[in-house]
């Protein structure tokens, strides 16, 4: 089938630095996947195409760009699932939230320094074992899916966070904190929360599902920083706006059935936050003025107690 | 069609123009409203519940899902976070039929019981694939020629695939710019309209939040949308109310009103703007309301 490539280029050191699409047009097999295209670009119509890859079996991590505009492994994506539906075209950029060093080749310098910055490797306390340091099977068994990350960026490219933020820890270091957070060997795991509740940590996720949606390997990074958050939570770090939203939040399904809105975001920012306040202010007058305010009064449902009775009855089961 | 209306929490709170947007649009769509079926149906969790007691969101779900079922008619609603979390809940209580069975222990009392058979769509689905862009069309009395409309998902109605049913439902990709060329308007596409709209982090991050604002609002703006059309009340909250914000983060006007999916189509439907509350937004509809050019 004849299938036209558009790749993003950049190159530093040419004069135009501006980074432009070049198409190439090939004769491809509908079972190949977007790398057996990229590398036939490279070594049969332009050997100044850089791309990044190694074992082409979605193992090494190595190749993830941007295809179609979503982040994926080159190597397992088929060139037959990613044709435009108007015609014949694939679009390929590298991947995102990282400096690009030359077209499809970015820099993994500031990935590594957050996937360091959580301290990935085991803390254990206590009296070295004579031989390895064991954990039962069974205790590892909930990282089975979070062990499968092969460092391939995917989550970082396409984080909506990172996009605004480089303070953000992001989903990779994320997920591998929750790997050590969990690991039975560990004993580092007060320390660990402390870091996660700072700025940067796992209250700046915003949800939006995207890095388990481009994860290759299942990690489902978003699904991990949750379950920190529920710890970080349990073990007593509770005097953040994220901790506070999430009490208020259940707080308020608990008592009406449904969401107090002007409560909520009071207690979110904490009633003694002055600054917020007064921030919020601006917000409250437009809100005010165009009528777009919830009730003066916050009735609850019809039949709330139901609502609470199973609060009382799946809260005491946990 | 009849549907067991769940209207949400921000449709019955900040977005009261939703609501009353939402009755009119579907007295003339012939959607049959029961807004009784599930008037005792608590709030979803939206996701922030589920971070503290994923098994609590999954029984309150359920139960609105049993009420639903009580009713016998399919659960419809005009919230895409609602739908969102309420889809996921669906995927983890019909996987695991013994997880089912013991949250079903904690509807008993109520008389309650979750026989797993609810398919819960938003507004946008009903009308792609229940009713038919046909049906929309034989309805539309006022074409919205030329309007140049963006499209704004937001997260929970896109993601995650698997939960929301894209593969037997590929249509879903590309609801909402079918809606919006059905009603006559120009669909101004643009990356963004699948991320996040920043409300999530509303009071964690504000200036993370405002900056997601900016960089959708300016990014549809200047590629030339009068407006955008979400069917998500809290990507409308974030993007309509902190547009200010955002615009003088920017240093720049934006001024792109954001309007909720079942006004655009009472617009088209010949439903006059003020039944609908456009004049209740942050953001003014006014410029964009006098420049409408309608045909029939």
């Amino acid at each position: 089938m004849e299938v036209k490539f558009n790749v993003r280029r950049y190159d530093p050191e040419s004069t135009d630095t501006v980074t432009h699409f070049q198409e190439y047009q090939m004769d491809m097999d509908a079972s190949s996947t977007v790398l057996d295209g990229l590398i036939r670009i490279r070594e049969e119509i332009d050997g100044t195409l850089s791309l990044r890859c190694s074992c082409r079996s979605a193992i090494c991590g190595s190749c993830a760009v941007k295809v179609n505009g979503e982040a994926g492994l080159a190597c397992n994506t088929k060139i037959v699932d990613s044709l435009s539906e108007d015609g014949n075209t694939i679009t390929v950029e590298p991947a995102g939230n990282l400096p690009v060093i030359k077209d499809l080749v970015v820099d993994f310098q500031p990935f590594w320094e957050k996937i360091r910055a959580v301290e990935p490797w085991l803390q254990p306390e206590g009296e070295e074992p004579e031989t390895e340091y064991l954990a039962p099977d069974e205790d590892m068994l909930h990282l089975a899916g979070v062990v499968s990350c092969i460092l391939c960026g995917s989550c970082v490219s396409d984080c909506t966070v990172m996009e605004v933020d480089s303070n953000f820890l992001g989903p990779a270091a994320l997920a591998k904190s929750y790997r050590f957070v969990g690991d039975p060997r560990d004993d580092s795991a007060q320390q660990r929360f402390k870091t996660l509740n700072e700025s940067g940590g796992v209250w700046d996720c915003t949800r939006c599902m995207k890095c388990v949606e481009v994860c290759p390997k299942g990690v489902a990074p978003m699904d991990r920083i949750m379950a920190l958050r529920e710890q970080v939570m349990e073990s007593g770090y509770t005097n953040t706006n994220g901790a506070r939203h999430v009490h208020e939040f259940t707080n308020s399904v608990k008592h009406s059935g449904w969401l107090d809105e002007k409560k909520l975001v009071i207690k979110s920012f904490g009633i003694f936050n002055i600054k917020a306040m007064i921030g919020l202010i601006p917000l409250v007058i437009r809100s005010q003025r165009a009528g777009k305010v919830p009730p003066i009064f916050h009735k609850s449902i019809p039949g709330v107690e139901n609502v609470r009775r199973i609060f009382e009855k799946v809260e005491t089961k946990k | 069609m009849k549907y067991a209306f769940y209207p949400g929490c921000v449709s019955r709170g900040a977005c009261p123009e939703l609501y009353s947007a939402t009755i009119e649009v579907c007295k003339i769509l012939d959607i049959d409203l029961d807004e009784e079926a599930l008037k005792g149906a608590s709030c979803t969790g939206a996701g922030v519940l589920q971070e503290k007691n994923l098994r609590l969101g999954d029984t309150l779900n359920a139960r609105t899902f049993a009420m639903a079922e009580k009713s016998g008619n399919p659960l419809m609603t005009i919230c895409s976070t609602c739908q969102g979390v309420m889809s996921q809940a669906n995927e983890r209580l019909l996987a695991d039929p013994e997880y089912l069975a013991s949250i079903n222990e904690d509807l008993k009392e109520e008389g309650l019981e979750y026989k797993g058979t609810a398919d819960p769509k938003h507004l946008l689905w009903v009308i792609v694939e229940d009713l038919g862009i046909d049906f929309l069309e034989s309805k539309i009395v006022n074409k919205l020629n030329g309007l140049k409309l963006a499209p704004f998902y937001g997260c929970y109605i896109v993601r995650p695939t698997k939960a929301l049913g894209f593969a037997e439902n590929p249509g879903r990709k590309q609801a909402l710019e079918m809606v919006i060329e059905s009603v006559g308007g120009e669909v101004v596409d643009f990356p963004g309209k699948t991320l996040c709209c920043g409300f999530p982090i509303l009071t964690i991050n504000p200036e993370n939040s405002v900056n997601m604002v900016a960089n959708h609002t300016i990014d549809a703006k200047d590629r030339g949308a009068d407006a955008m059309v979400t069917p998500c009340p809290l990507c409308h909250l974030n993007l309509d109310g902190y547009q200010p914000n955002a615009a003088s983060a920017r240093k720049r006007e934006i001024d792109l009103p954001i309007i909720h999916l079942p006004q655009l189509l009472g617009l088209a439907l010949g439903i006059s703007p003020e039944k609908m509350r456009l004049n209740k937004h942050i953001v003014s509809t006014k410029k964009l309301l006098s420049e409408l050019v309608i045909s029939p």
